[in-house]
């Protein structure tokens, strides 16, 4: 890999390039999945390939290849100078960057066991044990369950003098149960809609779930939405779960923050922010309990937005965000940070692949746990709805007004979990939730959710995210909008 | 505990690459070095690999689907390119049967030692499965209608064409005062089936595609195509409408969410109807999934819409073969409002005791099948048209950020977006402050009151489509943003 990764920047020099990197990534994934009782999907897949990037005559140009020959690589390296001097030709100013150290480091997450030496039929036997106890519940219709495991070996080098070499073993597992009844199809999922957990973990993480053992708890609330009672049109006081809290936190914190996207480089497809410059330290965020920080450091946990060095060579870091309710920080590259005045990167470039150039992405970006007790913030409250598993979530794009639904909601009267709610749906503009926020649940309730599929860029790429969060209470959000017509 | 560093197993020699690798000639060598994407290695080439990979296999079947990719996309924002890209993959994915079980292995190293590494994983995947009952056999050779969708001026796009073209769009919308943001882009994909009863199918596509916004302090509009054909793309007639969106939708004033009468772009109805799509897979009705379920035969929508999957229209695009290599049919979806007639692949039509439509994804999977080649039929309204027949309504351009809240109402929500306008008695008043919906799609073509010429179109939430504009009544904008 090094070999691989020297030659491409040898030749990009050679040709005149005044910065080059290159990412050699070799990933290898697995997938199952089992529906109603039978295999769906059982693949493997392996992907070898060198991405290149260079600055020349002041501009970026990247090419990509998986022909891993000599001749292959200074071929690709050769490219990327072409189409960098192609670039140029609507350049108004050169690139610069702010200074970044050169390291020459490794760097692998910790895990206990390799997913990918657990033999097949162990795995597909615990989706099927699930998907059987879902089937036992009569009214569901469709029983699902899936894993997924990934492991990625990288080696970055650049012309600074950096030589990373990096692994990453993520997993990921989940099941849903799905009844159709009377022109309503509902669902529930655990622990997680949209493929489950996922994380920087081994196959221990699958197997802490305890898929089979929730399996009748979500046939049976799938089943039971369709008699629930429809979620209430208002104004009202929401409790959100952690899991849905995370992707609130992705959609309304997470994106608003990256600065390419501030500084209108995503413009014509994943959209603006709000955060324009002039925020940054002067905005009031959300209210005075909220913390969110962007932390790449495995002292965070093994979020699926945890690493070593991002694919710029920095080094992982840890970003206040909130800070007690103001806004106090972007998600920067060593391109944008000089632009907001700052003199270095805080380390969130990352890229899907080999052949995607990388791009500032959220790390893990997570609320830091409060002070409440999850028993006592149900007791201290009279009326409110309590959301669980996200279903449907849609923002704007400059990241002001959202709209989320989850699967199953609850009645909170007088402090008492009561009725089950169906369709719960709530919305609002970002900070003027944010500064409703007056409950959050401490680190006991705090879990390191993973949201393996956020897309963003031209051509588009897929990054998994972590997002850190406890339940936590809302106050005045308008419900029910989303079925209201 | 931690694992092992396993840095020796997995780490490779400088010797991958392979025969593809080899067999570009110095010639090539010079254009790929200048970012041309023609990166083909032809229908013969293709088949020696397949070939070489079916010789491997000991499995009882054995299925090998080669791909080929070559895209590159330049990159502008700020009226400045801040990106540009290429990239070159070959893939080689192996389905193996064995006992009637069937898995998949996939990779992107062509030497002898990695496919025979694939063709073994698919068979000791397969084997670790139980048999599977539904299993159908392979299929054998097959004959599919001639489509011609290579065009060799696209493959043949350098950085360098891209960059003249955005450079001058750049340079319109800083004579304007405005800024442009976008991407220019153009490929190719080249792709082979083969099997080991005798199937070989081979197809070639090359495309491009210009998406273009401009901004303003407070207004923004936008404007994208896409063709297999490059010299079909015109970067300074959609910069100049995407200009004039932005000028007209400046100053945007807030109008009450409700029930309005909607004027939809070609661009906004594809994101819209584009979650139909998989509501036509048997698989998702078998499954009580589908909006359809328990509503075929039935009148669903108005009159006026019809809906076809047809690979073969001329504004369409995509492999003449479906995912196990049966040749895609031409099928009557919805004929005047009411739904007819659904996909299958072989396995889900065996299931549902209908005819396979060639629809297939490639096997294993758990989908079944999905219509990709979706064809409404138009009317022959102009926007402008539906803009003169309104006393108040709302023209969209565009949709955003799209989500299914309700599955079988088929209720979406999402946001307009980059040029969205109030119409007062039969003219465009102004721009307005972006709504959220809140819309079921299934009364949404219920209420169509006019329809422009059926488009080929490109969003970004749904696959493209041919869709016409929309003109449609008591459409439900629920909340308004603050821009």
């Amino acid at each position: 890999m090094q070999d691989w990764a020297n030659w491409a920047i040898d030749t990009a020099k050679q040709r005149g390039a005044t910065y080059a990197d290159a990412r050699v990534m070799d990933i290898r994934q697995r997938d199952l999945s089992t529906k109603n009782g039978e295999i769906g999907t059982l693949a493997e897949s392996e992907s070898l390939g060198i991405g290149i990037r260079v600055v020349a005559s002041g501009a970026w140009g990247f090419a990509s290849t998986d022909r891993l020959t000599r001749d292959g690589i200074e071929t690709c390296a050769a490219q990327a100078v072409s189409i960098a001097r192609a670039s140029a030709l609507a350049k108004i100013k050169n690139v610069q960057m702010a200074p970044v150290q050169a390291y020459v480091d490794t760097w692998q997450n910790p895990y206990i066991k390799d997913p990918f030496r657990i033999p097949i039929e162990r795995q597909l036997d615990l989706l099927l044990a699930a998907d059987k106890e879902m089937r036992k519940v009569k009214g569901v219709t469709v029983a699902e369950g899936s894993m997924s495991f990934r492991r990625i070996e990288q080696f970055f080098a650049s012309s600074i003098g950096s030589a990373i070499h990096q692994v990453k073993v993520q997993s990921g597992a989940g099941i849903v149960a799905t009844s159709f009844k009377d022109k309503e199809i509902q669902k529930r999922s655990y622990p997680n809609s949209f493929g489950g957990q996922h994380m920087l973990q081994g196959y221990e993480l699958v197997e802490a779930m305890d898929l089979a053992g929730n399996a009748p708890r979500v046939a049976e609330e799938a089943v039971a939405l369709h008699s629930a009672i429809q979620c209430p049109e208002g104004t009202q006081t929401i409790i959100l779960g952690s899991s849905q809290l995370g992707l609130q936190i992705h959609e309304s914190v997470g994106h608003p923050i990256e600065l390419d996207r501030v500084l209108g480089m995503e413009a014509n497809f994943a959209g603006m922010s709000f955060l324009t410059v002039d925020k940054l330290r002067n905005l009031r965020y959300a209210s005075d309990i909220v913390n969110v920080v962007a932390d790449a450091r495995l002292e965070h946990g093994p979020g699926l937005g945890t690493f070593g060095y991002d694919d710029e060579g920095v080094r992982a870091q840890c970003t206040p965000v909130i800070t007690a309710g103001p806004f106090t920080g972007y998600l920067s590259n060593r391109e944008t940070a000089l632009d907001i005045g700052e003199n270095s990167s805080n380390g969130t470039m990352r890229t899907e692949s080999w052949n995607r150039l990388p791009m500032i992405r959220m790390t893990n970006i997570s609320l830091l746990p409060g002070t409440s007790k999850y028993d006592d913030m149900i007791a201290d409250t009279d009326d409110a709805i309590l959301m669980e598993t996200n279903r449907s979530w849609s923002i704007d794009d400059r990241r002001y007004h959202f709209q989320f639904s989850t699967e199953i909601g609850w009645e909170i009267k007088n402090g008492k979990k009561g009725r089950m709610i169906k369709n719960p749906s709530y919305s609002g503009i970002t900070t003027e939730f944010w500064s409703s926020c007056d409950a959050i649940c401490g680190p006991e309730d705090w879990t390191l959710w993973g949201t393996p599929n956020c897309g963003k860029g031209q051509p588009m790429q897929t990054m998994g995210t972590g997002h850190g969060a406890s339940p936590a209470r809302f106050r005045n959000i308008k419900v029910g909008v989303a079925f209201s017509h | 505990m931690a694992a092992k560093k396993s840095k020796s197993k997995h780490m490779r020699t400088p010797a991958g690459g392979g025969a593809a690798a080899s067999s570009v000639s110095a010639a090539k060598r010079k254009l790929y070095r200048s970012g041309v994407v023609d990166h083909r290695l032809g229908a013969s080439a293709l088949q020696e690999i397949a070939e070489r990979v079916l010789k491997l296999s000991h499995a009882d079947e054995t299925e090998v689907d080669i791909s080929v990719v070559s895209d590159a996309l330049t990159r502008f924002a700020n009226n400045t390119i801040h990106q540009s890209v290429a990239e070159q993959l070959v893939q080689v994915s192996v389905r193996a049967v064995d006992a009637g079980r069937t898995a998949r292995a996939s990779t992107n190293k062509t030497d002898e030692a990695s496919l025979r590494r694939t063709v073994e994983t698919a068979l000791d995947l397969a084997r670790c499965l139980p048999r599977n009952r539904g299993l159908l056999p392979m299929v054998g050779k097959q004959k599919y209608v001639k489509v011609e969708r290579f065009f060799e001026e696209t493959a043949a796009a350098t950085p360098e064409l891209r960059a003249r073209a955005v450079a001058k769009v750049c340079k319109f919308a800083a004579k304007q005062k405005q800024t442009a943001a976008g991407i220019f882009s153009s490929g190719m994909v080249e792709t082979a089936l083969a099997n080991s009863s005798g199937l070989f199918a081979h197809y070639e596509q090359t495309r491009s595609e210009f998406s273009v916004t401009f901004l303003e302090t407070d207004s923004s509009g936008w404007a994208k195509s896409n063709s297999p054909r490059i010299s079909e793309i015109d970067p300074e007639a959609l910069a100049a409408r995407a200009s004039q969106k932005s000028q007209a939708s400046r100053a945007p004033r807030e109008v009450k969410p409700g029930h309005y009468t909607a004027i939809l772009e070609p661009a906004a109805v594809l994101d819209l109807v584009g979650f139909l799509f998989y509501d036509f897979a048997g698989t998702a009705v078998a499954d009580q999934r589908s909006c359809l379920t328990g509503r075929m035969g039935k009148k669903l929508f108005g009159d006026n819409i019809s809906i076809w999957d047809d690979v073969t229209h001329p504004m369409q695009l995509g492999a003449p073969f479906d995912g196990e290599g049966l040749p895609r049919q031409k099928v009557a979806l919805v004929e005047s409002g009411v739904p007819r007639n659904l996909v299958y692949s072989r396995a889900t039509a065996q299931k549902m005791k209908a005819k396979p439509t060639g629809h297939g994804f490639a096997l294993p999977n758990e989908y079944g099948e999905a219509p990709m080649n979706l064809v409404f039929a138009g009317g022959d309204s102009s926007v402008d048209d539906m803009v003169r027949s309104t006393e108040r309504g709302i023209l969209a351009t565009r949709v955003w950020y799209i989500r299914e809240v309700d599955p079988y109402e088929k209720v979406l929500t999402g946001m307009t977006r980059d040029g969205t306008f109030l119409v007062e008695d039969g003219r465009i008043v102004g721009g307005i402050r972006n709504f959220r919906f809140n819309q079921s799609v299934v009364e949404m073509l219920s209420k169509v009151e006019m329809l422009g010429p059926a488009v080929r179109v490109a969003g970004e939430e749904s696959f493209e489509m041919v869709v016409p504009a929309m003109k449609v009544r008591d459409f439900h904008f629920s909340e308004v943003t603050k821009f």
